[in-house]
Parts: C-alpha cells; sequence; structure tokens
C-alpha cells in the first residue's frame, strides 16, 4: 500500500496524539493504544503508523487508496479522510465501526 | 514416531484446529485463531509444517495468517495483496495452496497472488487479470471469489484456478496466460441456446484426483463433472445421485475412481441437505454409480448446507473424509466415508475443511 510519506515540514511540531482501538492493537505485538505522532495530515498519520509497526497501514487503508470502509478517523471530533490536515495537538481517534453478525 | 490428524476448521468466527492420532476416534479442539476473523480456507503445508489462513476482516481487510507452529502462534500479512490504486481493492482471501516452495492465495474481486518467502508478501500473478474475458466476469452469489485453486503436483507451471461465476481456467506457463476450462460444463442460468459459454459457468469447486494424470472433477452450480484432459472437456457424472446441486468436492487420496460429494437440495429450494437427511455420496468408478453415506449421520430435520470449501480427505490408510456445516457441526470418518462421528459441534459457520498428517 502507498500513504503519503511524513514530511519534514511536520518535524519540530507539537503532537498529534491517535488513539488506536483495542482490536487493531492485539493484531500488534508491540502497538500501543495512545500514539504521539508529528505529523501533517491524516495520510502521513497512517504512514507514520505503518512505519512503526509494518503492516498497520494495510489494516487501515485499502489500495483505492482511502480510509477502510469500517474503520473511522475522527479529528477534533469530525470523521476525516486520507487528506484531512492535522494541526498541531490534534485529538486523533480511530474508531471501528459498528459492523459484523 | 506418532500420527498426528490435524483438521483445520476455517469458519466466520476464527479457524479452529481439530487434532488426533492415527486412529482418528477421539478429537481435541484448539481455537478460535486468527483473532476471530472469518477464515475462508486454510491449509497445511506438509514441506513446512506451517498453518496458513486466508481471510479477510470487515474492518481491517485481507490478509493471509501464518501460524509456524501448529497453532501457537501466529503472525498475518497483506504486503502486496493487493490491487492496483484506483481498482476495486481486495476484499479478502478465499483460497490457498502451497507447492514448490511457493504459496498461492486466491482473493476477492477474483485474482491470484503468490509468495515466495512463505506467506510474508505476496506479488500478483498478473496474467490471470489480462484475461480477455476478465470485464465478463459477474460475481455469484457469495462475490467474484477465486475458490478453487489446483497446483499440478509435478508440473509447477500448470494451475488451475475455479471463479464464481467465470468457470475454470488454466495456465500451463506459471500463469502468464490463460485459458478457459470449461467446455461441456453447463451454465443452467443464461438464456435458451446460450447455456454452455466459453466462461461465465458458476464452477463451486474443482479437485484433482491423485495421479497426475489430468482427472479433474468438479461440482458446478448446475451439475457434477469429470475430466480426464486437465479441463479440456468435462462430462456430466450427476445420472444417480439426487440432485445437480452442491459445494464440495473431495478426492481420495490415492484412488482416482474415488470422489465425495455432498448434493444439496437445489438453489432454489434451500440448500439444505436432500429430503432434510444429512449423506455424503461417493463413488468407487469415476462417478458412474454412487451410494449414500448416512452412517452416523443425522436424517431427520437436517436442515444444514456444506460450503464449498468444507470438505477433506486425509492421507492415511483407510482415508479419513471430513466435512464442516453451515450450522458449526464438524463430521468425521475414519473408515472412507462408511461411518461418521461429529468430531466438533456447536462452532461457528464452517467455510473450510483441510487436513495436515505430520509424524511428531
Amino acid at each position: 500500500m502507498e500513504t503519503p510519506s511524513a514530511t519534514d515540514a511536520a518535524a519540530g511540531r507539537p503532537a498529534v496524539l491517535v488513539r488506536l482501538p483495542a482490536v487493531l492493537v492485539t493484531l500488534f505485538p508491540d502497538a500501543e493504544r495512545r500514539v504521539e505522532l508529528r505529523v501533517a495530515t491524516v495520510g502521513e498519520m497512517i504512514a507514520a503508523l505503518d512505519a512503526r509497526w509494518p503492516g498497520m497501514g494495510d489494516r487501515l487503508c485499502d489500495s483505492t487508496p482511502a480510509i477502510r470502509r469500517h474503520i473511522n478517523v475522527f479529528v477534533d471530533g469530525r470523521r476525516a479522510n486520507l487528506a484531512t490536515p492535522l494541526a498541531p495537538g490534534a485529538d486523533v481517534f480511530v474508531l471501528t465501526a459498528i459492523s459484523g453478525g | 514416531m506418532a500420527t498426528k490428524v490435524h483438521v483445520l476448521v476455517g469458519t466466520k468466527k476464527g479457524l479452529f484446529i481439530l487434532e488426533s492420532d492415527a486412529d482418528r476416534r477421539s478429537w481435541r479442539l484448539r481455537g478460535p485463531f486468527c483473532e476471530t476473523w472469518p477464515i475462508n480456507h486454510a491449509i497445511g503445508d506438509p514441506a513446512t509444517g506451517a498453518i496458513h489462513g486466508a481471510g479477510g476482516n470487515e474492518w481491517f481487510g485481507p490478509a493471509v495468517w501464518t501460524s509456524p507452529d501448529l497453532g501457537d502462534s501466529w503472525t498475518h500479512a497483506s504486503d502486496g495483496l493487493a490491487y492496483a490504486a484506483g481498482a476495486a481493492p481486495v476484499k479478502a482471501a478465499w483460497s490457498l495452496a502451497a507447492g514448490g516452495g511457493r504459496l498461492y492465495a486466491g482473493v476477492e474481486p477474483a485474482g491470484l497472488f503468490v509468495s515466495d518467502d512463505g506467506g510474508r508478501s505476496f506479488a500478483p500473478v498478473d496474467g490471470l487479470q489480462q484475461h480477455p474475458s476478465r470485464p465478463d466476469w459477474q460475481p455469484g452469489g457469495a462475490g467474484l471469489i477465486l475458490h478453487s485453486l489446483v497446483l499440478h503436483p509435478e508440473d509447477r507451471a500448470q494451475i488451475w484456478v475455479g471463479i464464481s461465476a467465470a468457470g475454470v481456467f488454466h495456465t500451463a506457463d506459471g500463469g502468464r496466460t490463460w485459458a478457459p476450462r470449461n467446455r461441456g460444463t453447463r451454465a443452467d442460468f443464461l438464456p435458451e441456446g446460450q447455456t454452455y459459454p466459453e466462461i461465465g459457468q458458476c464452477v463451486h469447486c474443482v479437485v484433482m484426483a491423485p495421479g497426475a494424470d489430468g482427472r479433474l472433477y468438479q461440482q458446478n452450480h448446475c451439475g457434477m463433472y469429470r475430466s480426464d484432459d486437465g479441463g479440456e472437456s468435462w462430462r456430466s457424472i450427476e445420472a444417480g445421485l439426487p440432485s445437480s446441486f452442491g459445494f464440495p468436492a473431495a478426492a481420495h487420496p490415492r484412488d482416482p475412481e474415488t470422489l465425495y460429494l455432498v448434493p444439496l437440495n437445489g438453489d432454489t429450494a434451500g440448500r439444505y441437505v436432500p429430503d432434510a437427511k444429512a449423506a455424503v455420496w461417493r463413488t468407487r468408478d469415476g462417478g458412474a454409480t454412487w451410494t449414500a453415506l448416512r452412517r452416523g449421520l443425522p436424517q431427520e430435520n437436517v436442515f444444514f448446507g456444506v460450503l464449498r470449501q468444507a470438505m477433506a480427505t486425509d492421507r492415511l490408510e483407510p482415508a479419513g473424509v471430513y466435512f464442516g456445516t453451515s450450522t458449526g457441526t464438524l463430521y468425521a470418518s475414519a473408515d472412507e466415508g462408511d461411518s461418521w462421528v461429529p468430531a466438533a459441534r456447536d462452532l461457528p459457520t464452517i467455510t473450510s475443511v483441510e487436513t495436515l498428517v505430520i509424524e511428531a
């Protein structure tokens, strides 16, 4: 999967706080529920997560590329897409949608 | 050395492993594995001892799970298991086959990938996607899935795939070019006069008979078939069976004339066992005659079906036969199908059954 890489512009800015769902973290033995990342967009955030825990990007994004249909990313309370900018200090929640049977 | 038989049971809620000794009288159940992801198919690779599970999760997409230690630990991977940007993404992995050091994975929407590192990463087998008939492939009830994956046991360049509902395709050059292998199989759902098309058949399951002489068997949405020429032509073997509809087929490990089927009552009649009585049907003569095997199977008020990948044999003598139901029961026979016992009950809907016999 190809997602944007973190840019130099994001370096040095206040970190974004990303909260990951337990059902995702379970898939990556060393992963953590709360992560601080210095990134400028949701796409960069997912690329940074994938760099830290290889394969996590594929769990969150498909090859379109787009955030998977049943994954929701909320930035400061609003549903986001890969292009959504992340302001310094933004609050990000990655959530699994209600689905299954 | 002690013989251990493992039955790999893919379900809608994870992979389960049943384990027994060579007697196959009592079974120990472990699982669910793979974090309860839907596992469409799981295989054991006799060359490595690894177990691989093909699945797809509504939240997290497709992945192939691998355990190097019979289920004690697992990893999952989808690196490379993707179409190009802009194309419909891979939704789930549906079928697996291992041979010659390679691991093949069939996916939905229908396509084929291969791994040369034991399932850690995959590359597309592009030739199938580039077949000129690709725009005309239509999804079956379970989606546009590549569900049957047959590797020639000696000639690694030959592969057969079954795609619902595009039909059977064959490659003789390792996947660069493919040709339809549907001559003689019906498509009753097409208009009158068009029921024997070149592609578009709703193949449900393709298996190879042992012996590598080109003998294939096929359970189709519209009939049961045998080919003696690697799929170049097929002829019906449904006479003597209670219906022409069913999903799985399982070949005997040594006898090319023996095949197991589970006919269901019809595609518009509920898709459960005929007359609500469970039976596996066996031929010992290549499909000329059939015998219903019912001993130990319920014969009253039975409304389960058996899905396309949910029946298998083991390689012991006599051969074990196993099938899993849509209602979560795994039936096992240690005597080539003559008698059956439930080896596990109340599992989730069973999607696949395969065996791995090891000397431990």
